[in-house]
Order: C-alpha cells, then sequence, then structure tokens
C-alpha cells in the first residue's frame, strides 16, 4: 500500500484552485460589503437617536426624523401579514393535505410562483385600481378605499402571499409522512393530524417563510408608493394615507437639503438594521428547532 | 394454550421457558428410569410377579416422553436457532433421553427375567447382581446430578466406576458358565441370570455415556470414546 | 363449503401430528371440517381474510388470499420483498387508503364479524381498534407523556387522572416505564431506538386496540433491543391479537405462533410457527426458510 504524498502537480493544482475559489468568493462578497459599508458610514454617523421619534422636518429645516416613516413600515408590514400569513398558511396546508397531486394544486402552485416573480409595482397597480381610486369603498363598516395604509399593507400583503405559499408548503412537505400515518393509525382524522402534528412540526420552517417574507415587505418602495402615499403626520388612523420608511427614502434622497439627505441615508441604515436583525433572527429559529 | 389433539402448544414461548420445559421433561424421565430401574431389580430379588408386570406396564411412559423430547427439542432449535450452550444442550438433551429410555428397556428386560427365573428356586444367593445394580444405580443418580448441579467433574469418576461394573460382569459370567458346565439342569437359570448381568452392564454403559454427555454440555469437550478430557 | 385455498389450511393443519388430514389439494375432503371444528374451538378467529384481491392502480398485489387470524395469539407474516405481506398487513387498518389508486378488488375483510371496507363504517373507529407499529419508531416531537396520551387527547379525554393512568398504565404494558417515569415531559426524541419504538408500542396500547399491527418492528433495531420487544410480543399476546410482519425469520420464529409465508402477492403455506419451520408443506416454504432463495 503506497501512502506517500502525490506527485507535485496535482498538489499545486489543488492548492492553485483553492485560491481562485477563496478570492472569487470575496469577489461575490464585494457589493455587499461595499453597500454596507456606505449605508453604514453615511448612515450611522448622521444617526441621532430623536430621529427615531421625531417627524420629518420641513425643507431646508434642521433636525426631524422619520418616527412616524417607521411606525408605518411596521404597520403595513404587519397588516400585510396579517393578509398573508393565514391565507398563505391555510393555501399550503390545502396544497398538501387535501389535493396533493392532483391539477388544482398544481394550478394553484403555478400561480404562486408565478405572482412571486411579480414586479412589485404591478402589486400597487392593482391595489391602486381596487382599493385606492373607490374613495368610498365601505365593507363591514369600514372604509377601505382612498389612499391608505390599509391599501399600502393589502399591497404588501400580494408581495407577501407567494413567499409565504411556497415556503409554508416546502415546511409542510419536509414534515416526515412517517409522522402522519403515526397519527391517523391512532384514529386521528386529518384536521387533527395536520392541527396536532404536521403543523407543530412545521411551524419554525414556516415562521422563518414569514420572516423571510417580512423582510423583503419592508422594503418595498414601488408597491406603498401610489397606495399609502406619504404623510409628515404621525399616523392617525388606518384609512388615510401612511409614511413610510422606503417612501421616505425617496423623496429624500433627490431634494437639494443636505438634511433631508443625510436622514435619507440614515433611514437606509435603520431600515437595513431592521431587514438584517428579521433574517438573523429568522434563522436562529430555524436552527434552534434542529 | 396447547391444541389439545397434538400437544403441539398454540403458543410459542420465549426460549428460556422451551429450554426450562425440555430440561424438566428430561429431569422426570430421569426419574422414572432410575425407578423403573429399582422395581425391576426389587421384583428380582423379592421374587415379586407383581412388580415385574407394573415394571413394563410404566415403561410405554418413558417412551412417549422421549418422542416428546425429541419433538421439543426439534421445534426449539427449528425456530430459535440456539447457539453455544443453549445448542449443546439440545443435542445432549436427545441423547441423554435416547440412553435414558434404553436404560428403561433394560429394566424391562431385568423384569422379564425374573419371571422367568422365578419359575425356579434360586441358583444361588444373588450377591453380585445387586452389587452390580447398585454401582448402576449410584451412576445413573449422580450423573443426574452432575447434569442438574452443573458439576461436570463428576463424569470421570463416573467412567471409572462402568469398568468396575464390566469388571464383574466378567467375573459373574465366567462363574455362572461354571455352573452350567457342572450342572446342566442350571442351564436356564444360569443363562437368564447372564442376562440380567448383560442389562446391568448397559445400563452401566448407558450411565456413562450420560456422564460423557454431560460433560460435554458444560465443557464443550467431547470425551467419548475415551478421548482425553 | 371449504373454499380453496393454498395447502395445508391453517385451520386443517393446527393439529399438524395427524399428517393424513393435512390437505395437500385444494380439495377439502370431509375429514378436514371435523378438524377445522376442534381448532375453531380451542382458538377463536378474529379477522376473517376472505378471497381478497388487491390493486395498486392497475398493478395488482394480492391474489385471493384466505385465511383467519386467530385471536390472541401471533401471527407473522414472512416471504421475500415485495411479495404483499406489508400491504395486506396495512388492508388490515386500512391504512392503504391513504394512497392513491388503491381498492380491495375482490373478497372481503371481517374483523369480529364486521366487514371493515363495508361503506358504513367509520375508518376511525376501525383504527382505534387495530393500532400499528411502524418499521422506523415514529414518536411525535412532543414530550413521552404527551405521545402516550396523544391518541386519548383525540377522543376527547382531558382527565388529568385518567390520563396519569393511561400513560403509566400503556408503559408499563411496553416495558419502558421504569426507565422513563422520572422524566415523563421530557422529549421523546431523546430516548433511544429501542426506547422510541417501545414508546410507540406503548402510544399504540393506550388507546386499548384490541388487534396491534406490526410492520417489521425491530428492522431499525439493535440486536439488544429488538429482544425487548420481542419479550414485550410475549407478554403483549396475553391480551392483543398480535400480526406481525417480518423479512426476519428468526424472529418469525421466535416470536411467533402462527407463520403464514407469502410469495409474489399469494399466500404460499399457513400453519402453527412449529411445523413451517420443522416440516413446511410447501417446496417453496422450505427454501424460503432455508435461505435458498429470497
Amino acid at each position: 500500500m503506497d501512502l506517500s504524498r502525490k506527485p507535485r502537480v496535482r498538489l499545486i493544482f489543488s492548492r492553485a484552485m483553492d485560491i481562485a475559489v477563496g478570492f472569487v468568493t470575496l469577489a461575490a462578497l464585494v457589493p455587499l460589503a461595499s453597500v454596507l459599508y456606505m449605508v453604514v458610514r453615511k448612515g450611522a454617523g448622521n444617526l441621532r437617536w430623536s430621529m427615531l421619534w421625531e417627524l420629518p422636518p420641513a425643507a431646508g429645516m434642521d433636525g426631524g426624523g422619520f418616527g412616524n416613516a417607521l411606525v408605518g413600515t411596521l404597520l403595513m408590514v404587519a397588516i400585510g401579514a396579517a393578509v398573508s400569513v393565514p391565507t398563505g398558511i391555510l393555501t399550503a396546508i390545502f396544497l398538501t393535505e387535501y389535493s396533493l397531486g392532483s391539477k388544482s394544486a398544481r394550478l394553484i402552485r403555478f400561480c404562486a410562483k408565478i405572482l412571486s416573480g411579480l414586479p412589485s409595482i404591478l402589486a400597487g397597480v392593482f391595489v391602486f385600481g381596487v382599493l385606492v381610486i373607490n374613495r368610498d369603498l365601505h365593507l363591514w363598516g369600514w372604509n377601505f378605499g382612498g389612499f391608505s395604509a390599509i391599501a399600502g399593507g393589502g399591497a404588501l400583503g400580494i408581495l407577501m402571499l407567494p413567499i409565504v405559499i411556497l415556503s409554508a408548503e416546502e415546511a409542510l412537505l419536509r414534515v416526515p409522512r412517517f409522522l402522519r400515518e403515526a397519527s391517523l393509525a391512532l384514529g386521528a382524522n386529518r384536521t387533527q393530524t395536520v392541527l396536532h402534528i404536521t403543523l407543530p412540526a412545521a411551524i419554525s420552517t414556516i415562521i422563518t417563510g414569514v420572516m423571510l417574507a417580512v423582510a423583503r415587505a419592508a422594503g418595498e418602495t414601488a408597491p406603498i408608493l401610489f397606495t399609502a402615499l406619504f404623510t409628515s403626520y404621525w399616523i392617525s388612523s388606518l384609512h388615510e394615507p401612511t409614511a413610510s420608511m422606503a417612501v421616505l427614502i425617496y423623496n429624500f434622497s433627490s431634494v437639494p437639503y443636505d438634511n433631508m439627505v443625510n436622514m435619507a441615508w440614515s433611514a437606509s441604515f435603520v431600515l437595513i438594521f431592521i431587514v438584517l436583525v428579521t433574517n438573523i433572527v429568522s434563522h436562529l429559529v430555524a436552527n434552534r428547532s434542529k | 394454550m396447547t391444541n389439545p389433539a397434538t400437544n403441539v402448544p398454540f403458543s410459542n414461548g420465549p426460549a428460556s421457558e422451551q429450554i426450562a420445559n425440555i430440561r424438566q421433561t428430561l429431569l422426570m424421565m430421569a426419574s422414572l428410569a432410575n425407578r423403573n430401574l429399582a422395581l425391576a431389580m426389587r421384583a428380582l430379588v423379592e421374587r415379586d410377579e407383581k412388580l415385574a408386570a407394573s415394571v413394563e406396564a410404566e415403561d410405554s411412559q418413558l417412551d412417549e416422553l422421549e418422542i416428546t423430547i425429541d419433538e421439543l427439542v426439534i421445534n426449539h432449535m427449528a425456530t430459535h436457532a440456539p447457539v453455544a450452550t443453549d445448542c449443546r444442550f439440545m443435542l445432549v438433551a436427545s441423547k441423554i433421553s435416547s440412553n435414558l429410555e434404553r436404560i428403561a428397556d433394560q429394566a424391562v428386560a431385568i423384569a422379564r427375567r425374573s419371571l422367568e427365573l422365578n419359575k425356579e428356586p434360586l441358583l444361588k444367593p444373588l450377591i453380585d447382581i445387586p452389587h452390580m445394580a447398585e454401582i448402576a444405580e449410584g451412576m445413573l443418580r449422580d450423573s443426574v446430578t452432575a447434569l442438574i448441579e452443573h458439576k461436570p467433574e463428576l463424569a470421570q469418576e463416573i467412567i471409572r466406576r462402568d469398568k468396575e461394573v464390566d469388571g464383574i460382569n466378567k467375573q459373574l459370567a465366567r462363574e455362572l458358565t461354571s455352573f452350567m458346565l457342572e450342572d446342566p439342569s442350571t442351564i436356564t437359570r444360569a443363562l437368564n441370570l447372564t442376562i440380567v448381568a448383560r442389562c446391568l452392564e448397559r445400563v452401566a454403559d448407558h450411565c456413562k455415556n450420560i456422564a460423557e454427555e454431560v460433560y460435554y454440555l458444560y465443557q464443550a469437550v467431547d470425551i467419548r470414546h475415551e478421548r482425553a478430557p | 363449503m371449504s373454499p380453496t385455498s393454498p395447502t395445508s389450511m391453517m385451520d386443517e393443519s393446527i393439529p399438524t401430528a395427524q399428517t393424513d388430514e393435512v390437505v395437500v389439494s385444494p380439495d377439502a375432503s370431509a375429514s378436514s371440517s371435523t378438524v377445522e371444528k376442534s381448532v375453531r374451538l380451542s382458538a377463536p378467529t378474529i379477522i376473517d381474510i376472505n378471497n381478497v384481491d388487491f390493486h395498486y392502480g392497475a398493478n395488482k398485489a394480492l391474489h385471493n388470499i384466505h385465511f383467519p387470524i386467530k385471536e390472541k395469539l401471533v401471527t407473522a407474516f414472512i416471504g421475500p420483498s415485495g411479495c404483499g405481506k406489508s400491504t395486506l398487513l396495512r388492508c388490515l387498518n386500512r391504512m392503504n387508503d391513504l394512497i392513491d389508486g388503491t381498492r380491495v378488488s375482490a373478497g372481503s375483510i371481517k374483523i369480529s364479524g364486521v366487514d371493515i371496507y363495508h361503506p358504513s363504517v367509520d375508518v376511525i373507529e376501525l383504527r382505534k381498534r387495530v393500532g400499528m407499529v411502524f418499521q422506523k419508531s415514529n414518536p411525535f416531537p412532543k414530550s413521552i407523556y404527551e405521545n402516550v396520551v396523544y391518541g386519548l387527547r383525540l377522543q376527547g379525554v382531558s382527565d388529568k387522572a385518567r390520563l396519569d393512568e393511561t400513560v403509566e398504565r400503556s408503559l408499563r404494558g411496553a416495558a419502558l416505564w421504569e426507565e422513563v417515569r422520572d422524566r415523563l415531559h421530557t422529549s421523546a426524541l431523546g430516548l433511544s431506538g429501542g426506547q422510541q419504538q417501545r414508546l410507540c408500542i406503548a402510544r399504540a396500547i393506550a388507546v386499548e386496540p384490541e388487534i396491534i399491527l406490526m410492520d417489521e418492528p425491530c428492522s431499525a433495531l439493535d440486536p439488544i433491543a429488538t429482544v425487548k420487544v420481542e419479550e414485550l410480543i410475549h407478554q403483549l399476546k396475553q391480551d392483543y391479537t398480535i400480526v406481525i410482519v417480518t423479512h426476519n425469520m428468526q424472529q418469525a420464529g421466535r416470536c411467533s405462533d402462527i407463520t403464514a409465508f407469502f410469495y409474489m402477492g399469494k399466500l404460499i403455506e399457513i400453519d402453527a410457527t412449529e411445523k413451517i419451520f420443522t416440516n413446511p408443506s410447501q417446496k417453496q416454504t422450505e427454501d424460503y426458510i432455508s435461505g435458498r432463495f429470497g
């Protein structure tokens, strides 16, 4: 048995490949690193704690903050989640438990995939045409019409929905079949099995999916642009135009006032921070369950 | 739960139960064989015809037991595939039961001879034959003891006693031959006594076999045919 | 009228000693019915499998399976891979209903006289009476306690005293109580493989079924865990009818009272285990158990 070292040529080639791969990886990280660097340098430096709870400044004025935009973003993402998460999970349950493999299931899944690739502005256009235009759309005692947080949240919900459906479906499919069989063999019907066994087993992966959807929705600009508009005031009702971080950044970054531009950078920093934290938390949740 | 028609149990018990069952049956067979031999000798010495008849009657039970043990052994081997001591035990149980059955057969033969001998008065006082029987019965008891109490070391001593019985048999045969040569009227009785002596010699052989099997069971060494342990 | 059947139909062949009464040809004669009667009297039937055919889609997986399963005895199904033994087992608690395109295309299966494929039968009720233990132990990712009481909770039982009592009884019945009594509320996934499988058995007996089906319960276990489960089977059969599928025929030999040998979807031979292993009537059976094929 010859255990002596391999010929030198192979060794050199192997080493060269190692270096090349490492180099390419670093190169791929450059855009991310540079964006982060930029945002952190320009945003963190100018960030004042007071920005988190002050209203946006008028043109040319100093000070101010993006408190209402922060609240608005969180609120609209919450509305979006309220719309998309239950619907998405139930749809995923329907796809995996009740109609696996059937034509309707394939169709729904196909639609969800298309929807996930939907340009976000189209979600905004859709909500604009359905909700915003009808100023007095009264349903169940609520006014759904006009520019509002509800419309903005709805548009975000449309964008979140396919992510929730697809990741919940994958999570449910990953639940081993033998767990379901064990439950059924003990005399459970399908509903009980889903409720007590399948869903709890998949829940952490589903939460991860939801958080990814949340992270995406938090940063969307286009759909909120003409559904929730913008305002410089604190939110007083869900039926009024609402501020959001993304729109604030959009607005403030293209004006000639330094204060506002700096604020846009700070808002970007905070927004990236939120998205980063959400992603990290979702990863931690996913890993804890393993 | 046993099928009453065939005695094949419905329930297949755990291995330990089955082995214990075989052991019990074997020990029961041993004590029956012991008893039948003692009865046969008593029938001979006391010239008791009823005793002799009962020995014959009891023999069928032993035959049944031999068949039962073999059935239990093959069933256990087929279903549990025993190894090591358990496997040796299966082999040994089968052989011991066969030896015990032959011992019982010899007892029946002795009983039959005693019936024949009762037809005429005693040829000579019975000394050697009871002596041989005593040794043989001792050998049987001791080999069973060796089995029950896990004492394979008793085997060698038992094998030595077989030689003693052989010696007595040869000597008795010579003595009886001289009787027959001197007085032809004693031929029937002398021949019957010779046969009885030979039966006892065979009993001692079977007991020696049992001792060898017990030795093999516990030491996993085959000392048959005078192989060294 | 005795149905046509493979040779040594079980009723005729327990008793085994009367070899001339073992039916060698499908023509069951009068002698077999008297033997049949004496056997039925001493070992009652709990499952009647009558001329069952089974299809996976267009594929016929079981051909004219016909034999009874006796109460409170262990019946083992043996045979090479793909012979249909697991399929038949899963018919008994209708777990095959979960797979699309499967159906019992002929015959009937009656448990305690009730045709289990009749439209009026509630499958949920059936599965409470016929429990199942699977090849790979599949405890729920819950605590040991919650695993055992799952079946009862499904039925709406919430009385703590009753649940506690059930947990202890079932875990004792599965020979697991002493090992886990101090950690009932820890995760079931922390148990060893053998313990998990015994937990699955405890879970199954917690709902007090009459019949327990076991699909190769020891195939994923090490030898010591296997011995424990086999000892458990010996104890369980005092209270439950057990049907076990195993591809390890030594296990069938050790555990079962009655063994059925299947090949290519057909029942080849069924008899008392000792008879099958010492003197099977069919050459195929003898070849299989001697390891000459399959």
